[in-house]
C-alpha cells in the first residue's frame, strides 16, 4: 500500500485516502471543434503509459478534496514527488 | 516421563490428544516436540504416495507435521506441530492420512508410486472434463489438505494500524543487538518474533557470550529491551508480508496458545506497520540432504535433533548417525553425545575433514567416516538402517562398496539457506553466493537491510557484529542517533569453519531414475528423478518447472526444498544455479488466517448501512429493502398476503389513480455556489443554465469526454450564483468528484464551490393526481395553482411547520411535488403528508414500483439502461443536448466522432411481447432471425423490463442496433430456458405519449 504525500495537506497518508485520476499534464485541447477525428482520438485515449517516470493525478477523496500531481516510477511504485495543480515536476525522465 | 524424555529436563504436565490417542508433554513443549517426546514417529502421510512421514525440523520450515488444531468452530487447519505450543487439554489430528496414518488407503496407489509421475494430475485426470469436479473432490479428501470450520468463527480479531522508526524482524542474536542498537538512539523500535521466547537459534545453542550460556544472555538483552518505553516487543509475532513504501504486515497470535476461546479475548491481532527503516533478521532454514527414502520417519535436520535435546529436552531416538557437507552440523553430534545417547558414526561427504570441531568430536571417541555419501535409509515407519558408501570428491558417484549402519536416527545437513522471503517479497532478486552455498537477498528495493544469517553470514560473531551495525545504520537512517555502535562487541566462543561441501543430490549406486525416491519436496513428494524427468520432457524455465512437479507448492513455500530443487534442475540444464535462478517467494510467509485479514471488519461492520430518517417508519410498516450503494432503499411495502407483483400492482395503479408517496432522500445532492457557477455548470451539462432563473430546476445530462451518458438529474436555481444538482443515488461520489476534476485541474479560473449535502436534506416525493390536494392540506404559504407554481418550479415555503423547499419535477410522469426538509425533519414531515393524504388513500411506494412507472414514460436509468457505450441521441434524447452553446461542453466534440455518427449504434426502444402476460428477463438478448443457428447474430438486449398494471401487459426497454427506424418491426428474445419470445419494437414511451399529466 503507497503512502503518498498530499500537498495541500502536508501530511503523508495512507493510499486508501486518495483514488487515481491517470495521467496528469494533458491540457483539453481549447478549441475540439477544430480538431479532427484522429487528433481529437489522441486527446481522449491516448496516454503515454510509460515505464519509468509516470506524472499522474491522485484526488484526496477522503481527505482535502484535492486533485495534485506525483511522479511515480512505475517500475518500483516509487513516488518521487508530490505537487500541486498548475506547477511543473522538478523530476523528470530527462532528469534522472 | 516419556520414553524420549532426558531426565534432565522436567516441567509441569500437560495432557493433550493427537489423533484420538492421550498423550502427556510438559510445559514449554511444541505439539511437535511433545509427540517426539512420546515416541510418535508417524504424524502424517505424504501428498501423493500417501507414505509415513515424521516430524523433520522444528520450525516454520516443517513439511510433514502438518496438523488440524482443535474442532468445531474454532479449528485451524494446516498448523505445523512445530510451531503449536503445547495447552491443557490440546486436541490435534493429521491432516493428510485417511482413514488413518497408520492405515492408509492411499498406501495402495503409494505402492504404484513409479505409476504417478509430474504431470500426472495434468495427464490423467483432465478428461474427461466433465469428470473433472469428481476427481477433485476425490484428490483432495484423499490428499487431506484440512478442513475448514463449518460454522462462524466465535472468536475476535483485530487490526492495530502502527508506525515506527525501525522495525527488526526476527529476535535470534542478530535481531536482538540491532534493536538494542537502534533502541538507545530513542527511535521507536518494534521487534517481532515467530516463536513464543525471543532468542532464534540461541535457545537451542550450548555456546557462551560475553561468558554467558546463550539463554542466559538472551534473558539479560530482552529484560534489557523491555525497559525501554521506545521498545514494542512482539512475540508469537510473524511478519508475514513486505509490501510497497515499507508496509509491513504481522500476525499476532494472542491466545492460540492458551487454547481459549473468549468473547472479550482478541484470539490474533494484525499489526500493520508502517516502518520507516527495516532490518531483517529472519535467519537461515538448514537445507537437507537429498538421499534415497529421506523421508522416513526417524530421518530429521542436523539442527532439529539439536533444538530438540537441547531446548525441550527430548531426545527422538537412540542410535544418531549424522550425515554432513560442513563443520556446523557436527554440533548435533556432540549434543546427541552429552544428552548420552549413541553417535553410531559421522558421516562426512568430504575427504579429511580438518576443523576443529571435527577434532573435537573425534577426541570423545566418535566415528567420523569421511569422503562417504549416506546414500540410502531403510526401514518402514521408522529408520532401521543407513546405507553408506564412499563417493567420489564432486560428489557424483558411489565410488565402492555399500555398508550398513544400524540405527534409528539420521540427521542430516547440506549446509544453510538464508530466509530470503521478506526481502524477495520487496522484489529484490535473491543472487546466488557460491562462498554461502546459498541465495542471498538482492539489493535493497525498499528501506531494508539484511543482516546475520538471512544475509548470509552464519558464524555467531559475525551475526552479533552485522546486527548492531544494521540496528544503527537503520536507526540514523529514521532520523534518530549518529549511525554509531554504542554496545562493545559481545564475546564468543566458537569453533573456526572450514568450507563446506555444495551437495544437492546424494549419488545412489543406481542411477537417480531406478534409485529409490530421493525427496527433494517431502510436502509435495517431489522427487529428484521427477525434476530430472520434467527436464527430458522439455521443461528449461525454473518457473515452469515448479509448476509442472510441483516443486514448493505445499503450505511450507519450498522452504527446505526449493534450493536443492533448483540445483538439481540446474545440473540437469547443464547449467549453473546463478543461471537457472530462483523462483519468486511471495506473501504470506505462512499460512494467515482469514479471520486475522478480516478483523473487525465482519457482521454489522462489514460495510456501513446508510439509513433515511424515515427508515424506521419503513421497517414498522412492513417494507422489504433493498441496497442501492450502501443505502437501504424501501423496495416495495406488501400489505398482508402480497407478493411483489401484487404490491407493485397496487401501489402504481395508486399513483396514477389518486396520489402516492416515495422516499426519495438518496439521491445525490451537490450544493453549487460561486459567479461562475452558471458557466460551469453549463460547461459539464449538455444543455444550458446560463438563463435559468431563480426558483427554476432544469433536467440534465452528463457526458465523459468521449460523448457516453455518466449521469443524469435536475439542477435548480436557488438564487444569483447558488445551484442545487441532483445525482443518481449511487453517482452522487464519482459526480463531485468529477466537478471537483475539472475545476481544480482545468478550469481554475472559474470560481465555483462545490459541497455534498445529500446527508442534509430528506426527500419526500408527493405524486399522482391528487397531489396538489395533499400538499395543499400542510402548506399554506405557497400559491400551489399550475399558473403560479409550474412544471419544473421550485418554491420556498412551510410544510406542516419546517420550511421546506418543494420541487415540481417528476419521476412518475404525474403531477409531482418533491418536498426536502433539512434531514431530521424527515419523520415528521413524511408522517405529515402520511395523515394529509389519508383521506386519498395515499399510497407508499418503494423502489420496483417507482422503476415500473418511469419505464412506463420511458425515463431511463444511468447504469442500467445506459451501460457507459451510450449518448444521449442512442438514447433518443437529443432534445437534452444544446445546439448553440458557445462553450464546446464536456463530451460535445465526441458526439461527432465518426463512430458515434453511425448508424446501426445500438439504441433505446420499447418492447411490447406478443404476449401481454410474457415478461422478458433483463439482460435477455434480442435477434431478429429466431431461426438462425447458433452462434446467432444478437442484435442488442434488454435493460429494463416489468409486468405494467396500469397498461395491462409487460413493457420492456430495449437497445437494439439501429433500433430507432425499426419501429414496428418484430425481434425475438431466445432465452436460457430454451423459449423464445417475440416482441414488436415499439416507442419507449409507453403511457400518456405527450406528457400531459405532470403539467395539469
Amino acid at each position: 500500500m503507497l503512502l503518498i504525500h498530499c500537498p495541500h495537506c502536508q501530511e503523508h497518508r495512507d493510499e486508501e485516502e486518495f483514488s487515481y485520476g491517470g495521467e496528469a499534464h494533458i491540457v483539453r485541447p481549447l478549441e475540439p471543434e477544430a480538431l479532427n477525428d484522429q487528433e481529437w482520438g489522441d486527446y481522449l485515449f491516448f496516454r503515454t503509459n510509460s515505464r519509468g517516470i509516470h506524472h499522474e493525478m491522485w484526488y484526496h477523496a477522503i481527505g482535502c478534496r484535492r486533485y495534485f500531481n506525483a511522479t511515480r516510477n512505475t517500475v518500483t511504485y516509487e513516488i518521487l514527488e508530490t505537487y500541486k495543480t498548475g506547477t511543473q515536476p522538478r523530476v523528470t525522465g530527462d532528469s534522472l | 516421563m516419556s520414553r524420549n524424555r532426558l531426565k534432565t529436563h522436567t516441567g509441569a504436565a500437560i495432557d493433550f490428544t493427537f489423533n484420538g490417542r492421550a498423550y502427556q508433554g510438559i510445559a514449554g513443549d511444541t505439539l511437535a516436540s511433545a509427540l517426539l517426546a512420546n515416541g510418535v514417529d508417524v504424524v502424517g502421510r505424504s501428498f501423493k504416495y500417501a507414505r509415513p512421514r515424521g516430524i523433520f525440523g522444528h520450525g516454520a520450515e516443517e513439511p510433514n507435521g502438518i496438523i488440524q488444531l482443535g474442532s468445531g468452530a474454532g479449528t485451524i487447519p494446516n498448523l505445523k506441530a512445530t510451531q503449536v505450543e503445547l495447552y491443557q487439554g490440546l486436541e490435534a489430528s493429521s491432516v493428510n492420512g485417511w482413514p488413518s496414518v497408520n492405515f492408509d488407503v492411499m498406501g495402495i496407489i503409494g505402492a504404484f508410486g513409479r505409476l504417478m509421475p509430474p504431470g500426472f494430475y495434468y495427464k490423467t485426470f483432465m478428461y474427461p472434463k466433465k469428470l473433472w469436479m469428481t476427481y477433485e473432490h476425490f484428490i483432495r479428501k484423499a490428499a487431506g489438505l484440512g478442513a475448514t470450520p463449518v460454522e462462524a468463527d466465535p472468536d475476535r480479531y483485530d487490526k492495530l494500524h502502527q508506525h515506527c522508526d525501525v522495525l527488526v524482524v526476527g529476535a535470534g542474536p542478530t535481531g536482538l543487538v540491532a534493536a538494542r542498537e537502534a533502541a538507545r538512539t530513542g527511535a521507536r523500535v518494534i521487534i517481532a518474533d515467530e516463536q513464543s521466547e525471543f532468542g532464534g537459534s540461541l535457545l537451542a545453542s550450548k555456546q557462551t557470550i560475553d561468558g554467558l550460556q546463550a539463554p542466559a544472555w538472551v534473558a539479560g538483552l530482552v529484560a534489557e529491551l523491555r525497559a525501554y518505553s521506545n521498545v514494542q516487543l512482539l512475540p508469537r509475532s510473524t511478519v508475514f508480508g513486505y509490501y510497497d513504501h515499507n508496509f509491513l504486515t504481522i500476525l499476532e497470535r494472542c491466545t492460540d496458545h492458551l487454547g481459549l476461546t473468549s468473547e472479550y479475548a482478541v484470539r490474533q491481532r494484525m499489526h500493520r506497520v508502517r516502518a520507516t527503516q527495516v532490518v531483517l533478521a529472519t535467519g537461515a532454514f538448514e537445507r537437507p540432504l537429498v538421499f534415497a527414502h529421506n523421508d522416513i520417519p526417524g530421518v530429521m535436520l542436523a539442527s532439529a535433533v539439536s533444538t530438540y535435546v537441547n531446548r525441550y529436552g527430548v531426545a527422538p531416538g537412540n542410535k544418531l548417525v549424522l550425515f554432513t557437507t560442513n563443520d556446523n552440523a557436527y554440533q548435533s553430534a556432540l549434543d546427541w553425545h552429552h544428552s548420552g545417547r549413541e553417535v553410531v558414526a559421522v558421516i562426512d561427504s568430504r575427504s579429511n575433514p580438518s576443523g576443529a570441531i571435527v577434532a573435537v568430536v573425534k577426541a570423545l571417541g566418535i566415528e567420523v567416516i569421511d569422503g562417504h555419501g549416506l546414500i540410502e535409509a531403510q526401514g518402514n515407519k521408522r529408520v532401521k538402517r543407513a546405507l553408506i558408501a564412499p563417493i567420489n570428491q564432486a560428489g557424483t558417484e558411489v565410488t565402492g562398496a555399500v555398508r550398513p549402519l544400524n540405527c534409528d536416527l539420521i540427521a542430516c545437513s547440506g549446509g544453510w539457506s538464508p530466509a530470503v522471503h521478506l526481502s524477495s517479497h520487496t522484489g529484490a532478486k535473491p543472487i546466488w553466493d557460491e562462498s554461502i552455498v546459498g541465495f542471498r537477498p538482492g539489493d535493497s528495493k525498499q528501506q531494508e537491510r539484511s543482516a546475520g544469517a538471512c544475509r548470509g553470514t552464519f558464524d555467531l560473531s559475525g551475526c552479533l557484529a552485522e546486527g548492531a551495525r544494521a540496528g544503527a545504520d537503520a536507526a540514523k537512517l529514521s532520523g534518530q542517533g549518529e549511525g554509531n555502535i554504542q554496545f562493545s562487541a559481545c564475546t564468543v566462543e566458537e569453533y573456526q569453519e572450514q568450507p563446506q561441501q555444495a551437495l544437492f543430490l546424494v549419488p545412489h549406486s543406481k542411477s537417480t531414475s531406478r534409485a529409490p525416491s530421493q525427496f527433494v519436496d517431502f510436502q509435495l513428494d517431489v522427487s529428484a528423478s521427477a525434476i530430472e524427468l520434467a527436464v527430458r520432457e522439455g521443461f528449461e524455465s525454473v518457473e515452469h518447472v515448479k509448476r509442472y512437479t510441483a516443486l514448493g507448492f505445499g503450505t511450507d513455500q519450498g522452504k527446505l526444498g526449493n534450493i536443492n530443487g533448483m540445483a538439481i534442475l540446474a545440473n540437469a540444464l547443464d547449467q549453473s544455479i546463478a543461471e537457472t535462478g530462483t523462483t519468486i517467494f511471495r506473501p504470506s510467509y505462512t499460512p494467515t488466517t482469514f479471520g486475522a485479514i478480516a478483523g473487525r471488519d465482519v457482521n454489522d461492520l462489514f460495510d456501513p448501512e446508510r439509513y433515511t430518517a424515515m427508515h424506521r417508519w419503513h421497517v414498522e410498516k412492513g417494507a422489504e429493502f433493498e441496497n442501492v450503494g450502501q443505502w437501504k432503499r424501501p423496495w416495495y411495502f406488501p400489505l398482508k398476503g402480497e407478493a411483489l407483483q401484487d404490491a407493485v400492482n397496487r401501489e402504481g395503479l395508486a399513483v396514477r389513480k389518486s396520489v402516492g408517496i416515495l422516499d426519495a432522500t438518496t439521491l445525490g445532492k451537490i450544493d453549487i455556489q460561486g459567479p461562475d457557477a452558471a458557466e460551469f455548470i453549463t460547461r459539464i451539462y449538455t444543455n444550458s443554465y446560463l438563463k435559468l432563473a431563480p426558483g427554476k430546476c432544469r433536467y440534465g445530462v452528463m457526458l465523459k469526454e468521449d460523448g457516453m451518458i455518466f449521469d443524469d438529474g435536475v439542477c435548480a436555481c436557488l438564487g444569483d450564483n447558488h445551484y442545487l444538482m441532483f445525482t443518481t443515488t449511487g453517482g452522487a461520489a464519482g459526480v463531485l468528484a468529477w466537478l471537483e476534476l475539472w475545476q481544480q485541474t482545468e478550469w481554475p479560473e472559474l470560481q465555483v464551490y462545490f459541497t455534498s449535502v445529500t446527508d442534509h436534506w430528506t426527500t419526500a416525493t408527493v405524486t399522482g393526481p391528487n397531489a396538489r390536494k395533499v400538499i395543499a392540506k400542510v402548506c399554506s404559504d405557497i400559491d400551489l395553482s399550475n399558473d403560479a407554481f409550474g412544471f419544473m418550479d421550485w418554491r420556498d415555503g412551510t410544510v406542516a411547520g419546517v420550511k421546506a423547499r418543494i420541487f415540481r419535477i417528476s419521476f412518475t410522469g404525474e403531477l409531482s411535488y418533491e418536498v426536502n426538509v433539512p434531514a431530521h425533519y424527515g419523520r415528521h414531515i413524511w408522517e405529515a403528508l402520511i395523515a394529509a393524504g389519508e383521506e386519498f388513500n395515499i399510497t407508499p411506494y418503494g423502489t420496483e414500483t417507482m422503476h415500473v412507472l418511469r419505464a412506463e414514460k420511458g425515463f431511463i436509468i444511468v447504469g442500467q439502461d445506459t451501460d457507459g457505450s451510450m449518448t444521449p441521441a442512442d438514447m433518443n434524447m437529443d432534445w437534452v443536448v444544446g445546439k448553440n452553446k458557445t462553450f464546446s461542453f464536456i463530451g460535445e466534440r465526441s458526439l461527432q466522432r465518426s463512430d458515434s455518427l453511425r448508424e446501426n449504434r445500438k439504441q433505446l426502444v420499447g418492447l411490447k411481447t406478443l404476449q401481454g402476460k410474457d415478461v422478458l428477463p433483463e439482460g435477455a438478448q434480442v435477434v431478429f432471425d429466431a431461426k438462425q443457428s447458433i452462434p446467432m447474430s444478437m442484435q442488442g438486449h434488454v435493460t429494463s423490463s416489468y409486468y405494467s398494471a396500469n397498461l395491462g401487459h409487460s413493457i420492456a426497454l430495449a437497445v437494439v442496433k439501429g433500433g430507432h427506424s425499426r419501429l414496428g418491426q418484430i425481434v425475438h428474445c431466445p432465452l436460457a430456458d430454451g423459449r423464445t419470445i417475440a416482441a414488436e419494437i415499439v416507442s419507449s414511451v409507453f403511457y400518456d405519449p405527450k406528457g400531459e399529466r405532470q403539467h395539469v
